[in-house]
């Protein structure tokens, strides 16, 4: 028996996609490769460094340990949906104006980590911070620049009130 | 990394999945959140023909109290079950566990009956289960059945699972009132998972006389396991901190402990020592 390939429907950054994959389809290959969002980065592959974090229905997840075909249907935001240069999103602005990044490889996958947190957490302790960060793998290290920048986005964030992300369903 | 070509099925009930895995004979393996399952089909550590995908079956979902226990629905994620107001005020000991399992995003993804279902020697849930003298639920060809955690896990990976069967719920018993519980854990700094964990319920009655004991370790060897010479060292007698401390000494008898490119067999035995010793020490004396 052939295996069959499956639509993989979803709403990414607020536009309905589809893609025709094979079910053994890692989500961070659909989005990357069939979606061609390749803002989220694949760092380890093997689950740790968090490179490939994205919101699934409002979740921060580490994409390369998803199925596509598991994430049919849902709301899924990148590092693309976040904001851009001209309207960046708190958590974007933060680690601008914190240096929250170097090389920038993991910054993708650290921002929306940490847009994760500030969902379930809006005001985050420093030691917080830190547990909150325990999925991602910074491999320049900076990760006191990165603590000062969450903090500076959380204080962004409950000043204005920003909606965040993957709020909507 | 790729996995191997599988097969791919939704189901929305218990009965399809049962149905589903008679239909693929064998060849067919549950996902649930995919997170021990998926890095072992990336590596082609294990390669079904087919998956079949539980995760939105709405009736494997939940907390609630059922009498003197309460009952956890097999896709409740970590997350969930650290944050449940009923987990949080009946068996506490399970939220603090939960709360230390891999990271955020794991936490998000990674549910409860997978975690027991799929019975890593390295899982911190384990050792919970057995001091909360946890009871499996499970659906198979012939109806529900349940099995208690220390008959389901059997080895590193090796569950009494009936073929065709889904892992339903699992029960917790709440602890007596006048019970304390502590999990604690030393993690792998990379992989998060416990080195060692050590799960305690225990209390004490009339004359500091230790009343109410149950003590259980995961991750040094094969299968987690309840320190029953530390149990039995320690019920009916009096309470003291060289009571505790001898009791400690006998952790790692039940065991055997794993050598390995992590930690040896010595520095294993005495992590259950140490460990054991810190957990009752905190049981007994922290408020
Ligand atoms: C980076 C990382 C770090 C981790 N750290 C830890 C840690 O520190 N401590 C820890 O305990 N765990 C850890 N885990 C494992 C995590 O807790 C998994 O989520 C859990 O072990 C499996 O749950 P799942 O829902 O993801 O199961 P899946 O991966 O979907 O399934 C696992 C196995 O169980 C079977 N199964 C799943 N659900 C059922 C069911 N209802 N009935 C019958 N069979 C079923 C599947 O067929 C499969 O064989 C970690 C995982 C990752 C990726
Ligand atoms: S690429 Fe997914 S965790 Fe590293
Ligand atoms: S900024 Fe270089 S890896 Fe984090």
């Amino acid at each position: 028996m052939a295996i069959e390939n499956v639509n993989v429907k979803v709403k990414i950054n607020g536009k309905e996609r589809c893609a025709k994959v094979e079910p053994r389809t890692l989500l961070t290959h659909y989005i990357r490769d069939d979606l061609g969002l390749t803002g989220t980065h694949i760092g380890c592959d093997t689950s740790q460094c968090g490179a490939c974090s994205v919101m699934v229905d409002g979740e921060v997840v580490k994409s390369c340990t998803v199925l596509a075909v598991q994430a049919d249907g849902s709301e899924i935001t990148t590092v693309e949906g976040l904001g851009d240069v001209n309207n960046l999103h708190p958590i974007q602005q933060g680690f601008w104006e914190k240096h929250g990044l170097q090389c920038g490889y993991c910054t993708p996958g650290v921002m929306m980590a940490m847009v994760g947190l500030l969902k379930q957490n809006p005001d985050p302790s420093d030691e917080e911070i830190r547990e909150g960060l325990e999925g991602v793998i910074c491999r320049c290290t900076g990760y006191q620049f990165i603590v000062e920048a969450v903090k500076h986005a959380a204080q962004i964030m409950r000043e204005s009130e920003v909606q965040l992300v993957g709020e909507e369903r | 990394m790729i996995p191997s070509k599988f097969d791919y099925v939704r189901v929305n009930s218990i009965d399809e999945a049962i149905q589903q895995l008679k239909q693929f004979n064998g060849e067919g393996m549950l996902i649930a959140g995919g997170h021990s399952l998926v890095p072992l089909l990336k590596f082609r550590l294990s390669e079904p023909g087919a998956l079949i995908d539980i995760s939105r079956i709405s009736e494997l979902k939940g907390v609630r109290k059922e009498g003197d226990r309460i009952v956890i629905g097999a896709l409740t994620t970590h997350f969930q079950i650290a944050n449940d107001p009923i987990v949080k005020e009946y068996i506490p000991v399970l939220s603090e566990t939960v709360r230390q399992i891999g990271d955020l995003q794991v936490r998000n993804r990674g549910t409860i009956g997978g975690n027991i279902a799929h019975a890593d020697p390295a899982a911190d849930l384990p050792a919970a289960a057995f001091v909360l003298d946890a009871e499996i639920a499970i659906h198979g060809e012939d109806g529900p059945e349940t099995m208690n955690i220390d008959s389901f896990i059997v080895g590193p990976l090796i569950t009494m699972l009936p073929e065709n069967s889904v892992l339903t719920s699992i029960s917790f018993a709440i602890p007596p009132a006048h019970t304390n519980a502590e999990y604690l854990k030393f993690s792998h700094p990379a992989s998060g998972y416990p080195v060692i964990g050590v799960a305690v319920v225990a209390g004490v009655g009339e004359n500091d006389v230790i009343d109410y004991i149950r003590i259980a370790i995961t991750g040094v060897g094969n299968v987690a396991y309840r320190a029953t010479s530390v149990e039995e060292k320690l019920l009916g007698q009096t309470l003291s901190q060289t009571l505790l401390k001898e009791a400690a000494q006998l952790a790692a008898e039940e065991g055997d402990m794993a050598s390995d490119l992590f930690t040896s067999e010595d520095y294993r035995r005495n992590l259950c020592k140490v460990y054991t010793e810190r957990a009752l020490k905190s049981v007994f004396y922290s408020n």
